[in-house]
């Protein structure tokens, strides 16, 4: 079974500041660590690999020190990493990552499955995986929170929806993003790391992709317009109703009418 | 001792209602501490507040002969907090502050009822560490005075007297002293403030507390170290220490015990293939010194037998492993029916040969002994589990595999208690170590302080 896990570098702290006047993260000094997400992914894969065989590479868009999270994922047991970095490809969205991603999946080479964290720690919108399925054409479930086993060309997932789950099964090649605490990850290894110490990171660049079109890419292909970045108000007043559903509903009718978000 | 109604009545006005209860009032959970292995209820219990209140009962159970304990968080494991004569029990909890932060002395100065976490946090928030690390964070600041309590760093940073700068007591007879301060250094006379660190609350009673700190370190990484058997885990730790590299700490975790936390916490471990482990942790104030010095440590143990050295190096990671080192006792504690401690210290080249030994003890007493503890620095935590043996049998064998545990603990140059304290449990222990000599030059000493012996009778000598 060949198994691609997408991963991100991300602030190693949660308390990182945004320039107000940029909107960008200062990440200057701040400490990076893997998308915590992401290591259900790639324990997930290096125990699908371990029962049936295989391979487990992985892949990230992003500056050349992204090449670290590779490395890291190398040492937890990963066979091959990649990195798709261009300039070119700065100031990306979620539209824009995705389809970066799906392009570079495509040089990567063919799996049999794909797999994501449910969200990032930075971004936290959860369409990056979704919406690299869709460029790839691919089936794909997110919020996964069991991979029971593999039938032939068949997997079979449970898909957590918040209030129930829901047991589904996807022909292979397909992409899942998985919950967070569905496993624990193993951690890099020392030996691993002086084994592997001249493991090469391959780059692709914009030259490198199938679709080389510049403007689909970076800021160009992106068709959000980020306006402002701030940190949220932090607020912690609040109200608290209790009673039925039914009675609940007409009490956030009445104020949603009453501050006219509805007529 | 049970107080007459007019002892109780001059109690009564003395505190208000909220903070006072007699007898039957008196929730089963004061008759024990966390291991429960000694029982006994107070017939009056006080959540004081104030050193001047902790005065004034002081000074009237003093003319009055009524025996007085103080508990702090009740996590104590050697009864040494347990009423066993009855009388009043002043509990410290509600005296939780934090008075004052000194960034000049580099110090902080607590109430005794402030929670190990609490301080621990606040030191954190001001960018300061306070460095003992005892596993029960919800222990008192007073408790941990009271035990010498050691920890997870106690290898590089030292144990709670290394950071006690100075102490408000409360005298038996009622009189506040305060011993020690802000300073550094004092060589004016015997250290009063020294011998009330670990006396368990038998000399006086520790209201308030300077403690020193020292700045928060920028990073720290641990290694989780797995190998085929313990013996060889922890045979590597005296030539780890030899390495001349610092870390914080050395802890070594058997197969068995990890299994128990991952029940208890409903989480899985990691890694569980090996046998034994070794987790050590280096802190610095960079990645680089960080880096360099586990990286020393790291190749050793491969060359040496390990066999891999895991990284623990994000908060995410550091969680899925610490979090399982903190609920051993818990765990071990939910494995079986019923469980008693021993926490002896040896010299840390001697660590193996205990452990070595304490497997060969259950094998001969075919009962299950499971352990954890701090390789580092020689202070082994051994649990003798009953399971399901019957009374009297469960009685017989924990007599004689103590026996033979502490006189073994003796030979290897060892002591009774690492930093739980010999409380009431373990009094008997502490003599066969010590000796006549020895422990007639503790009584003479309790007798300067308490010469009735009425605070914490019955504990320790």
């Amino acid at each position: 079974m060949k198994i691609l896990v997408c991963i991100k570098q991300v602030p190693g702290t949660t308390s990182v500041e945004v320039d107000e006047e940029t909107g960008v993260l200062k990440r200057d000094g701040v400490e990076s660590k893997m998308n915590p997400f992401d290591l259900y992914a790639i324990e997930q894969a290096l125990l699908l690999r371990e029962r049936y065989g295989g391979c487990v590479d992985v892949i990230t868009m992003g500056p050349r020190q992204a090449e670290e999270v590779l490395k890291e994922a190398i040492y937890m047991g990963a066979d091959r990493g990649i990195l798709i970095s261009d300039r070119k490809f700065a100031g990306a969205d979620v539209v824009a990552t995705s389809y970066t991603l799906s392009q570079g999946i495509r040089k990567a080479g063919t799996y049999d499955l794909i797999l994501c964290g449910k969200q990032t720690t930075d971004g936290d919108t959860a369409q990056v995986g979704p919406e690299t399925a869709e460029f790839l054409h691919l089936e794909h479930v997110t919020n996964v929170q069991e991979v029971y086993g593999v039938e032939e060309s068949d997997i079979l997932v449970k898909e957590n929806q918040e209030h129930y789950f829901r047991e589904l099964r996807l022909k292979t090649p397909c992409l899942l993003t998985l919950e967070k605490d569905v496993n624990t990850p193993r951690l890099p290894s020392f030996k691993r790391k002086m084994a592997m110490k001249n493991v090469e990171i391959e780059v692709f660049s914009l030259s490198d992709l199938e679709d080389t079109q510049e403007s689909n890419y970076g800021l160009a292909g992106s068709p959000t317009q980020v306006e402002r970045i701030f940190p949220p108000e932090k607020n912690t007043s609040r109200q608290l109703y209790e009673g039925s559903g039914e009675k609940l509903g007409d009490v956030v009718y009445d104020i949603l009418k009453q501050k006219k978000f509805v007529d | 001792m049970k107080l007459n109604e007019e002892q109780l009545s001059f109690l009564k006005n003395l505190i208000e209602p909220a903070r006072i209860q007699i007898r039957d009032e008196i929730g089963e959970d004061y008759s024990h501490d966390e291991l429960g292995g000694v029982y006994g209820y107070p017939d009056v219990l006080i959540k004081v507040v104030s050193t001047g209140e902790i005065s004034q009962i002081m000074t009237y159970a003093y003319e009055q002969d009524i025996p007085v304990v103080v508990r702090g968080a009740g996590t104590g494991l050697v009864g040494a907090a347990v009423a066993v004569r009855g009388g009043i029990m002043l509990e410290t909890t509600l005296m939780n502050h934090i008075l004052e932060l000194d960034e000049e002395n580099l110090t902080v100065t607590v109430e005794s009822g402030v929670l190990l976490m609490e301080l621990a946090q606040f030191a954190e928030e001001h960018q300061f560490l306070y460095p003992p690390d005892p596993g029960e964070k919800s222990a008192t600041i007073g408790g941990n005075i009271s035990t010498n309590a050691g920890g997870m760093r106690a290898v590089k940073y030292g144990v709670t007297r290394d950071y006690v700068r100075g102490l408000t007591v409360v005298l038996p007879n009622g009189r506040v002293e305060r011993f020690g301060g802000k300073i550094v250094k004092n060589s004016s006379g015997y250290s009063l403030k020294d011998l009330m660190i670990g006396s368990e609350g038998t000399l006086g009673i520790i209201t308030e507390a300077i403690l020193k700190l020292v700045p928060l370190p920028d990073k720290s990484v641990s290694l989780l170290v797995p190998y085929k058997k313990m013996e060889d885990a922890i045979g590597t730790v005296p030539e780890i220490i030899k390495l001349k590299t610092t870390p914080t700490a050395i802890e070594f975790m058997e197969r068995e015990v990890l299994l128990f936390a991952e029940e208890f916490l409903g989480k899985k471990f990691p890694d569980t293939k090996s046998s034994a482990y070794l987790l050590l942790t280096f802190d610095g104030n960079s990645a680089s010194q960080v880096e360099g010095e586990y990286e020393k440590v790291a190749r050793y143990c491969l060359e040496h037998g390990a066999e891999d050295v895991f990284i623990v190096d994000t908060p995410e990671r550091k969680d899925s492993v610490w979090s399982a080192r903190g609920a051993f006792l818990e765990a071990i504690k939910a494995s079986t029916s019923e469980m008693d401690e021993c926490d002896v210290v040896v010299p840390r080249n001697r660590v193996a040969d205990f452990i070595h030994f304490t497997h060969d003890l259950s094998r001969k007493h075919d009962i299950r002994i499971p352990s954890f503890g701090h390789a580092g620095d020689g202070n082994l935590h051994i649990y003798i589990c009953r399971d399901e043996l019957k009374e009297n049998l469960w009685k017989q064998k924990l007599t004689e595999v103590f026996a033979e545990m502490y006189e073994m603990a003796m030979r290897l140059g060892g002591a009774v208690s690492g930093e739980h304290g010999v409380g009431y449990a373990k009094k008997k222990y502490l003599e066969d170590q010590l000796g006549e000599v020895q422990i007639e030059i503790m009584r003479g000493i309790k007798k300067v302080f308490d010469p009735k012996g009425l605070l914490n009778p019955e504990k320790v000598i």
